[in-house]
């Protein structure tokens, strides 16, 4: 067996465990171990990369007739997602270094930097199942820590248990579709099912239920319609989390594990079409709801779920190399996109409201072009990364026309509310005192940003991209989905910035979307008019019912109330004793003479 | 080895005479705590796993024309078991309060809980087995109506008569079970026993009505669905060392008899009985727990949980295979340690604030950030996150229950239980994060502002109750390695 895997695994699961039981007390050394092993993760990875496609795996339990195991399965899937998962996640926390300078809880929140890399990384090394599943839960736990990392305010422990019960609620479907494609073919490997799962000669409908909730795993951890509410509400974290959470990791898992498991989906043509569609319809939801926010970290938050959405799209469209170039690409523009805003935040004392922002180009340079070129990236523009992977999902949808014309929507539309949040948050006059007296961020942040501003300018010239990535080729019409997208992007990002140059309060006023179409509000009644209904139906039953009447009633038929309270006068020792003693008595009577 | 299979009940039964004799209670009993704990873990880490069956066997005949005797001897599943009973044990001498009035027979009620219950474990006779369990539960009453909280007389009571019915229940289908093979071959012997069942000796059309005796019997005791209600109640009321005692080892009694005794001896039996069973812990499962997500304070939500959390293990039994089984044996274990840790803690934020309320309670998080630390830890465990025993057997629990099925066939009812089962991992989701944040999190108040973390005996306490969910949680070989011969002789 090869090592690297192992140790690209272990370095933070280590450094989780010695932060939390030694050196809990000293911030300074915790934040440096956390930062050294995702650094030890990265410098495997790369080797890894350079290296030979291995597997390799022990017995995490074995029963003889069934066996869990814990393994690695290296592949160029793999390789890629190592590289962005280590290599993003090494700048962010060394970013979080500066940005949770002050916080008293730093050790913990390492920590819990420490166990999110291992669970990820951990997913991404899966050779099965089960054990996907196994770092598929504690990338939710991670997150739940996280997220709540302040959890003396109201607001981050609700989200937090919001964003754990919706991936909760994901991976029940994500089990029970294991359990069944377990039942079917008796394994859980990804080597032997991609192999085999097509030729086991398998019902169709029993085939389209098993994809699908398969499927429900990903819509869940990649925030899809309709356990999407979770994603937007995670902003309650620190920003760095925001980052990690929507670039590189979490929400990006959904992703790969429908591309790790795609021969679940190839010959079911109806999971692909409910994937497809289930994708769209999240990306144009949350891009119309993101036109109308105010808060930085929200917008990005919903764009986040558009960009999403696309890339499950492309899942939907059968060419899971396009939404793979799109997770890598989208990994360091959205990185870069919420670093850059957490610079922001962190200067202008925690305000994250773009109406209380403007005039922050002099101020903050470096933090100001480098967040203009993940817009650029993140609206398409070419030849920003964003541009060629959006191309790539575009093209792909060629041949589909109605899901062409929603990508191409969204293309609009994410190039107008980015446009709308870089001219009101960055140009214009300060528009509050915070804002005025803003500066420069430390380098430990600013270098981060500049690192990822690279790749979010280079990544996705097919000639550097496909040193990582197998670039999908353009099939049908390539000029012509260039020119859509184009028009879309140069119509929305203009459109953006007149509307919005010179202004102090948005003039457009859209209560549907400012709400999130009430989605919340529904699933708050849904819930209380179901669950909590339901719960306490069960409650009182159990107590009154139950409990009251058939239990009580039996219990008063044969002692009389009158004899019950007798014997408590007496205590229950002797009551007891007396019983105990007629039970050994009948016994040994029993025994004695046998009544057969 | 068999001197230390003794010590494991005896040491805490000897130390309880002695502390009603008058010996100094705390430190009698914290050493008769570690004695059994010691002798526990040498025991299970000694048990070979190369070879199935039981070891280190030592028999004292009693009444030899009834083939009665003291009969003591482990195999993984009761090892595992004595494991758990003397963890629990030490943990709960640990963190037990100070009493004002009765100190001495306080701690020798502790004591004589947790010998019963090892006792129970490791008898290899019928009778014993049996008789251990009782003993194990008059200072269970004792302790809940003299040093109990809030309605403790009327609680102590109806415990009593609920589980003295299913003891009787037991006693009697214990008794036919003695019965059912002819009258040379009668015996009290465990292991015969089980010899006697692969010779069909209990195959015969009386054994089908012993199994029922026995099922609800056992289930009573476990507080199988709809005979649950005595439960939850007598949790909330019972001194927290006797919470942590009762739910966490010795409701595990009637689940370690039926695969102890009801399973392997009458198989067809359990199969008949098997829709049954599923519709039983159904109820556990969505509908207790159901009942759960409305309660208003924690002492009833762990005592509702609890109850919901035996649908898992009676579902890893009624599966029948060695996968479901496995799982329910380690599920056996698991819930023991975590639930024993969430009343500890639950006993200590009431110690503090008098209330355990979720309306009166929040913020507690900021004041006592070490007991919120590892209530979260035993959270996760208790709603089965990876990385805790817990996950590894309901794991296994699920499998188990989507192993009975043709492949590709719809879904029998052994799978729509287990997906019932599945979506009761979000059940338990809702009402322990709930919990956890109605009562740590949010901003700190302030009329808690005096509530201090938790001291440093408590802390100890949950410390060795959740390390060893996590060891065995990320080593699950360790107890399941042992339990699988045992089990692999009656299931395939």
């Amino acid at each position: 067996m090869n090592s690297s895997p192992w140790i690209i695994l272990l370095a933070p699961f280590i450094a989780t465990f010695v932060i939390t039981l030694i050196t809990e007390r000293f911030k300074k050394l915790s934040s440096y171990i956390s930062v050294g092993a995702v650094a030890i993760s990265f410098v495997f990875s790369v080797f890894v990369f350079f290296g030979h496609d291995t597997s390799g795996s022990f017995n995490w339990i074995d029963l003889g007739v069934f066996q869990v195991k814990i393994g690695y399965l290296v592949n160029d899937l793999t390789k890629l997602m190592l590289l962005v998962v280590s290599g993003v996640g090494l700048l962010i926390h060394i970013y979080s270094i500066g940005y949770m300078a002050d916080d008293s809880g730093r050790s913990r929140y390492f920590a819990g930097l420490s166990l999110f890399m291992f669970s990820m990384l951990g997913i991404v090394l899966a050779d099965n199942f089960i054990m996907m599943f196994i770092f598929w839960e504690l990338v939710g736990v991670s997150s739940y820590l996280l997220i709540g990392h302040w959890y003396f305010r109201p607001a981050p422990p609700d989200a937090a248990n919001k964003a754990f019960l919706a991936n909760r609620i994901g991976d029940f479907g994500f089990m029970l579709g294991i359990l069944l494609v377990w039942s079917a073919s008796g394994t859980v490997s990804f080597g032997a099912l991609s192999q085999h799962w097509s030729t086991l000669g398998l019902d169709p409908t029993f085939m389209t239920v098993t994809a699908l909730l398969i499927f429900c795993g990903a819509v869940g951890k990649s925030a899809q319609f309709p356990l999407h509410v979770w994603l937007p509400d995670a902003m309650e974290g620190p920003t760095p989390v925001s980052a990690l959470i929507h670039a590189a990791t979490m929400v990006a898992a959904g992703v790969f594990m429908l591309t790790r498991t795609f021969f679940l989906f190839q010959h079911s043509p109806i999971a692909l079409t409910v994937v497809l569609w289930i994708g769209l319809l999240t990306s144009l939801l949350a891009a119309l709801m993101a036109t109308q926010q105010d808060d930085i970290k929200r917008i990005l938050a919903y764009s986040t779920l558009s960009q999403l959405g696309l890339m499950v799209a492309a899942i939907g469209l059968a060419v899971p190399q396009a939404a793979m170039f799109h997770l890598f690409t989208h990994a360091f523009f959205k990185a870069l996109l919420f670093l850059g805003a957490g610079s922001v935040i962190h200067s202008l004392h925690h305000e994250q409201n773009i109406w209380q922002m403007g005039g922050l180009r002099e101020k903050m340079p470096r933090t100001f072009w480098t967040f203009l070129i993940g817009t650029l990236a993140l609206i398409a523009c070419p030849p920003f990364a964003g541009f060629w992977s959006k191309d790539a999902i575009l093209a792909s949808a060629s041949g589909n026309t109605p899901a062409f014309l929603a990508i191409a929507a969204v293309t609009f539309l994410t190039a107008f509310y980015m446009a709308r949040l870089f001219v009101v948050a960055f140009l214009g006059e300060p528009r509050s005192d915070h804002a005025r007296h803003a500066h420069e961020s430390p380098p430990v942040m600013t270098i981060p940003l500049l690192l990822l501003a690279i790749p979010a300018c280079l990544a996705g010239f097919p000639f550097v991209a496909s040193f990582f990535i197998r670039v999908p080729e353009h099939e049908g019409s390539p000029l012509g989905a260039i020119a859509v997208s184009l028009l879309a992007f140069a119509v929305g990002a203009a459109g953006g910035f007149y509307l919005y140059r010179d202004r102090n309060k948005d003039e457009i006023d859209i209560p549907l979307f400012e709400h999130k179409f009430y989605i919340d509000e529904f699933y708050s009644s849904l819930i209380k008019w179901t669950v909590d209904l339901l719960a306490n139906i069960s409650g009182f039953f159990d107590r009154w019912v139950i409990d009251g009447t058939i239990v009580r009633g039996l219990g008063g038929l044969t002692w009389g109330s009158g004899f019950a309270l007798r014997f408590l006068q007496i205590g229950n020792l002797q009551a007891y004793a007396f019983l105990f003693g007629a039970g050994v008595i009948l016994l040994l009577y029993l025994v004695k003479f046998p009544t057969k | 080895m068999n001197l230390l299979i003794h010590l494991t009940y005896l040491a805490p039964i000897v130390a309880a005479v002695g502390i009603l004799l008058g010996l100094q209670p705390r430190r009698t009993a914290t050493y008769a705590a570690l004695i059994a704990l010691v002798s526990a873990l040498v025991v299970f880490l000694g048990y070979s796993r190369a070879q199935a069956g039981f070891q280190f066997e030592s028999a004292i005949p009693l009444v030899p024309s009834w083939d009665l005797k003291f009969f003591v001897g482990v195999d993984g599943l009761s090892a595992t078991l004595l494991l758990l009973t003397s963890i629990v044990e030490l943990a709960a001498v640990w963190l037990a309060p100070t009493v004002e009035s009765g100190e001495n027979p306080y701690y020798a009620c502790i004591l004589l809980i947790a010998a019963g219950a090892a006792g129970a474990f490791a008898s290899l006779d019928l009778f014993f087995f049996y008789a251990f369990h009782e003993l194990a539960l008059i200072p269970t009453f004792l302790m809940i109506g003299i040093w109990g909280l809030g309605n403790r007389q009327s609680v102590a009571w109806k415990i009593t008569i609920y589980l003295s019915v299913g003891s009787i229940i037991l006693l009697v289908g214990l008794i036919g079970l003695y019965l059912l093979p002819p009258p040379q071959a009668r015996t009290f012997d465990i292991v015969k026993l089980q010899q006697l069942a692969s010779t069909g000796a209990f195959a015969g059309s009386g054994s089908k009505s012993v199994f029922i005796l026995l099922l609800i019997g056992f289930g009573i005791l476990v507080s199988l669905f709809p005979f649950h209600t005595w439960a939850p109640q007598a949790y909330a009321s019972a001194p927290v060392p006797v919470a942590m005692l009762h739910a966490g080892v010795l409701k595990k009694f009637g689940l370690y008899g039926l695969l102890r005794v009801a399973l392997p001896m009458m198989p067809e039996a359990a199969r008949h009985w098997a829709p049954l069973l599923l519709i039983l812990l159904a109820g556990n499962l969505l509908y207790v727990g159901m009942a759960t997500i409305s309660q208003k304070q924690l002492d009833l939500t762990l005592g509702y949980s609890s109850v919901m959390h035996m649908g898992y293990i009676f579902l890893g039994i009624a599966s029948y295979n060695v996968i479901g089984l496995n799982g329910a044996a380690l599920l056996m274990l698991a819930h023991g340690l975590s639930i024993a840790a969430l009343f500890a803690m639950c006993g200590e934020i009431r110690r503090q604030t008098g209330t355990v309320n979720y309306l009166d309670l929040g913020g507690l998080g900021t004041s006592m950030p070490t007991l919120c630390f590892i209530f979260g830890l035993a959270t996760f465990a208790s709603i089965g996150l990876p990385g805790f025993a817990n996950f590894a057997s309901e794991l296994l629990i699920f499998f188990g229950a989507f192993k009975n099925s043709a492949p590709g066939a719809p879904l029998n009812e052994f799978q729509i239980v287990g997906t019932i089962a599945l979506w009761g991992v979000v059940i338990s989701t809702v009402y322990m994060l709930r919990a956890y944040r109605a009562i740590f999190m949010g901003e700190r108040q302030a009329r808690w502002q005096y509530v201090k973390d938790m001291p440093m005996n408590l802390g100890w306490a949950v410390i060795l109750l959740v390390g060893a969910l996590l060891v065995f949680g990320l080593l699950p070989r360790t107890v399941l390695d042992a339990v699988e011969p045992g089990i692999r002789l009656f299931a395939k």
